[in-house]
């Protein structure tokens, strides 16, 4: 059942795949982005508290979604990479890691932005805040870690380790909303049976979702490909690709 | 007579063995009692004397404090027993790594967290800390430090192949002691509301329960990528 997976542990193999699915991953992202950021940003009506400050969830929502997804598809990527002994995986957690953080980032940014109009203060040490803060530490973790071996081969099992290490702070970014009284609303787009959030503003921000898994993994497949180039480089399947490009 | 094997021999010996050699150096030992100490007693000075202000805000002292301190014992962790070979027996042992790597773990907690807990009276009246609070700083600081000694020692192990490991360390350790530090902090808040805080300790001894299982496991895979 698994066994069309297994030629892509071949490093070869795998930058084929990164190549194949890079101009997918590029087109959906463009388009969606372009869609969700016109439709969120001009379109969408305004809400009838905040007025047009609300607009930063078109960005800090797909943010913050994504730093955790990214978080988890390179906590699964490390774990691939520790129980079968797969070196693409390996440099799939590297890959993934910066800009995990920079997505974090992000959504630590829009949302400081966001709450010196409405909170008052751009900065408040609330349960969901400070974890998503812990987040972006523990990719910094991954990285420094990663790049203090010199040896690359034990450098991306340790970061693996790590990676799995803080996996446990997910699901306390997740239900910190709902573990603890905080100053961060709770979540609106997955109770879609009580229409916490209305469709005119459901829908930009869905698409706009997509436009950032679709970055994420757009950028992910660049830095994998670098990533594989740059181990793989004395191969001689790089070579003989390079003298002919 | 032949020795018989078994964990609990292997357990035993290695504790013993780490414990031992922190009490012939006796400043193993003494050095974070005292650095605790000084780490405390550098707040009323900076934040000013006033006792009301310092019983506030002696818990968060108190386990900021804890936390810089079993910081202090864990680059020595692994790093003697890597130097000297002795961790790449452990690994080349039929015995599980695990086991060992417990009873490491285990013999750091009593060495550096339990003589925490011991000197908690001391600190607390020298911060003014309420009565009500003492005991559950106590209680908190008996589950946390282990379960900072479980935490850091996963730090540790990804850190002993290199030669500047000590500060990547921390940064790698200290956002995973921040959970620890949030429950063990609003417990004794909790406490000195008088109000009951057992739901937070109740917190704390599960994650030490979930550590105790598998941060084990966690060190001796990331010891044996150190020694490759």
């Amino acid at each position: 059942m698994w066994k069309w997976l297994h030629p892509y542990a071949k490093a070869e193999r795998a930058y084929q795949l990164c190549n194949t699915l890079l101009p997918y991953f590029t087109v959906v992202t463009i388009v969606s982005m372009l869609v969700g950021w016109v439709w969120g940003l001009g379109f969408a009506p305004a809400d009838y508290q905040q007025k047009d400050s609300y607009r930063i969830i078109f960005i800090h929502v797909p943010s913050a979604i994504l730093s955790m997804g990214a978080y988890s598809s390179m906590a699964i990527a490390a774990i691939i990479a520790l129980v079968w002994q797969i070196k693409n995986a390996e440099l799939a957690v590297i890959a993934i890691a910066p800009v995990g953080a920079c997505i974090t980032a992000i959504a630590l940014i829009t949302g400081a932005a966001w709450g010196k109009p409405m909170w008052g203060a751009w900065w408040v040490w609330d349960a969901r805040l400070t974890s998503e803060l812990i987040l972006l530490f523990l990719y910094l973790g991954v990285l420094s870690l990663y790049h203090a071996f010199e040896d690359k081969k034990s450098a991306g099992r340790a970061a693996s380790i790590l990676a799995i290490v803080g996996v446990i702070n997910l699901p306390i970014i997740h239900y910190s909303v709902e573990w603890w009284n905080t100053l961060h609303q709770g979540a609106s787009i997955t109770k879609l049976d009580t229409k916490a959030i209305d469709p005119s503003m459901l829908w930009p921000l869905l698409i706009n979702i997509l436009a950032f898994a679709g970055f994420v993994g757009t950028v992910t497949l660049i830095r994998l490909k670098n990533e594989i180039l740059q181990r793989e480089k004395h191969r001689p399947w790089v070579r003989h690709m390079l003298n002919k490009g | 007579m032949t020795r018989q094997h078994s964990y609990w021999l292997l357990f035993s010996a290695v504790f013993s063995k780490d414990v031992k050699l922190a009490f012939r150096q006796r400043a193993e030992i003494v050095n974070p009692i005292i650095f605790f100490l000084i780490v405390i007693s550098l707040f009323p000075l900076a934040i000013g004397p006033e006792p009301g202000l310092l019983a506030r805000m002696a818990p968060g002292i108190i386990w900021v404090a804890a936390l810089l301190s079993t910081m202090l014992g864990l680059d020595k962790l692994f790093r003697d027993d890597f130097n000297d070979g002795s961790l790449e027996q452990l690994i080349a042992s039929s015995y599980p790594l695990s086991l060992s790597v417990l009873a490491k773990v285990a013999a750091h907690w009593v060495v550096t967290g339990l003589p925490l807990v011991f000197m908690t009276p001391l600190f607390a009246l020298l911060l003014n800390l309420e009565s009500a609070a003492l005991m559950a700083t106590v209680l908190t600081l008996l589950l946390g430090t282990a379960l900072l000694s479980f935490i850091g020692a996963i730090g540790a192990a990804l850190t002993v192949g290199l030669q500047k490991g000590g500060i990547l360390m921390s940064l790698l350790v200290l956002p995973l002691y921040i959970p620890v530090l949030i429950f063990a902090t609003s417990a004794i808040d909790t406490s000195s509301m008088s109000l009951d805080y057992s739901g937070q300790l109740a917190i704390l001894g599960a994650m030490l329960l979930v550590a105790i299982i598998s941060a084990p496991i966690a060190i001796s895979s990331a010891l044996k990528v150190s020694i490759s």
